[in-house]
């Protein structure tokens, strides 16, 4: 197989907006003091009268582009998703959220792959916080394509957006003929009959890997790509677990409170069906590089395809 | 406007305050009270808006940082002619566009939801920098609470105001000196406000929150200076115009049974016989 390409979704962010800069004149860029991590430097040094650096002062930032929203700009508030979704919580819900301003949040440097800077910054509830408000869409792209798509994306929808993106680069996997991108649309990745995954994110290359280890196992797996968490794309999942009749979820998240709880949810409501939850359980992480991490947590194509057969045993 | 008109309209709006807690059963009325006089002078006076106009594109923008003492900024946006003066009895009641706190989504000339302190004075310097931005020329007026001073946001928000120099934006402290839990003093003393704004390179003003002359001067001030937002520091009485509630904390936020209406109406039906007898 050729080499694969691969790209940090935080670099992604910083192109896309830069791309899509001309065609929306009213996108501003607002950071709080880590323009070169979230990579919105990017936009930085080719709009700098479009970019506004807030300092390290999260939750003044979420309300600045509140202000900003209601005046018809475009704000991307930009910072790692521990500081976006976690410290600045109360302030995207009672700012942004509850008047559903046209505000993005573009969190950066979100779960286990912030690597050794430990877990004091590696956010892995941002979806369960995001995800609890109404009208906030959540999205977590799984590449690069994906991740410029839904940025474009989130220009063209009116109201509050939650962006997560990640520090580590994954595999380009979307470059594809057949490609296409809308909110609230779940991608079938891969064809199967025995086995349904479900997954976001890092875990979306990871889990195609894993599906192809399957498949020489004799085991035919479904790997559907969830990029929009909420709205949840119900139809693509009930449509593969009756066909399937396992399920299983991967993301890096907690598996308490990320996209494993609201298939779950869809799943005991409409169509109980076996349900297998990969993520990170109930603990924090801890310091190492990205690659450590998502093996020592089972997160990479190893770990998911282990928890499928071991689940398949039972 | 004269200040003999400012002073009736501002007792005008001191009724729909009362009117509307009274019918609520709930609400804050003590602040509502106290901050009569500014918000009627930001309506009547000060703002460029137009009620036929609500969401105009060029008008001033006022965000209600200090949420609770929204029926003191609806009533000035009924006597303004935001809405019928009956509205202000569907206060906090089901299906009102009149929420406990401002909401943005239910009526049209909010210009921003708040409630949650500390939150409203960022909304304002996001709206100051989009004037900016675009080279408009509204101005952008946000009025806080002595006691949600303590709230570390709106240091950041000040801070951010003063490194971005937006001269468009006047932040008014309603200075009562007295919070949910007693004197601001003694639950956590924000003072000196004045000498914290200007080191966070503001340009400070401090009148006596009920005098129309101090306030009509401090808000011409504000429109003169460039480079650097504006502090407004209006020293104020909690309660003011119902005797029984002046100064007194436990009227924060309480409403008024129909005995203590009926005493507060009379209060303030008095304040008119007294503006009757000057002109």
């Amino acid at each position: 197989m050729a080499e694969i390409k691969k790209i940090a979704t935080r670099a992604s962010y910083g192109e896309a907006l830069k791309m899509y800069a001309e065609e929306y004149p009213d996108l501003v860029v607002l950071d709080a003091d880590l323009a070169g991590a979230t990579k919105t430097e990017v936009f930085k040094k080719a709009y700098p009268d479009r970019f506004f650096d807030c300092g390290i002062a999260e939750a003044n930032m979420m309300g600045v582009a509140a202000g900003l929203a209601a005046c018809g700009k475009i704000p991307f508030a930009s910072t790692f998703a521990m500081f976006a979704a976690g410290r600045a919580y109360e302030q995207i819900r009672n700012s942004i959220a509850y008047p559903h301003l046209n505000v993005k949040i573009g969190a950066t440097h979100a779960g286990i792959t912030v690597g050794e800077d430990g877990a004091s910054h590696q956010c892995l509830e941002d979806i369960a916080l995001m995800r609890g408000l109404p009208g906030m869409v959540v999205m977590c792209p799984s590449d690069d394509i994906e991740a410029k798509a839904a940025v474009k994306a989130a220009l063209d929808y009116e109201g509050p957006v939650y962006l997560r993106f990640g520090r580590a680069a994954v595999p380009v996997i979307n470059d594809r003929e057949d490609y296409h991108f809308e909110i609230g649309k779940g991608f079938l990745l891969r064809e199967g009959t025995d086995v349904t995954i479900v997954a976001t994110g890092i875990c979306v290359s990871a889990s195609l890997e894993a599906a192809e280890m399957l498949a020489a196992d004799g085991i035919s797996a479904e790997v559907i790509n969830i990029c929009t968490i909420k709205p949840l794309d119900t139809d693509i999942i009930l449509e593969s677990a009756k066909k399937t009749g396992l399920v299983v979820t991967a993301e890096e998240h907690f598996v308490t409170s990320g996209l494993g709880s609201a298939v779950a949810a869809l799943l005991s409501e409409h169509l109980p069906t076996r349900l297998v939850r990969i993520g990170m359980s109930d603990r924090f992480g801890e310091s190492a590089s990205a690659e450590v991490l998502v093996k020592r947590f089972g997160l990479d194509a190893e770990g998911i395809y282990k928890k499928i057969r071991k689940s398949m045993q039972k | 406007m004269n200040n003999l008109e400012l002073k009736k309209k501002a007792n005008e709006v001191r009724k729909g305050i009362i009117e509307g807690v009274h019918a609520a059963g709930a609400g804050h009325p003590g602040g509502s009270l106290g901050a009569a006089d500014i918000l009627t002078f930001l309506y009547f006076e000060e703002m460029h808006i137009d009620p036929a106009r609500p969401v105009m594109d060029e008008r001033d923008r006022f965000v209600l940082s200090k949420g609770h003492t929204a029926p003191g900024l609806y009533a000035a946006m009924a006597e303004r002619g935001y809405f019928p003066r009956e509205e202000l009895l569907t206060l906090r009641k089901l299906g009102s566009r009149l929420q406990g706190h401002p909401s943005m989504q239910y009526l049209p000339g909010l210009d921003m939801s708040s409630g949650s302190l500390g939150q409203g004075v960022s909304a304002a310097c996001g709206m100051a920098l989009a004037a900016k931005i675009d080279g408009k020329d509204f101005r952008v007026y946000t009025l806080l609470g002595d006691g949600e001073i303590q709230e570390g946001q709106v240091w950041e928000a000040a801070m951010f105001a003063g490194a971005k120099h937006l001269d468009n934006l006047v932040v008014i402290v309603d200075n009562n000196n007295l919070q949910i839990d007693g004197d601001i003093r003694e639950v956590n003393d924000p003072h000196p406000i004045d000498a914290k704004f200007r080191a966070f390179n503001f340009h400070v003003i401090t009148v006596d929150g009920h005098d129309f002359d101090q306030i009509r001067a401090a808000f011409r001030e504000a429109r003169t200076v460039k480079g650097m937002p504006t502090c407004i520091i209006a020293k104020t009485v909690k309660g003011k115009g119902v005797s029984f509630m002046e100064n007194q904390a436990g009227w924060h936020g309480k409403a008024p049974n129909d005995e203590q209406y009926a005493a507060a109406m009379q209060d303030l039906a008095a304040i008119d016989a007294q503006l009757e007898a000057q002109e």
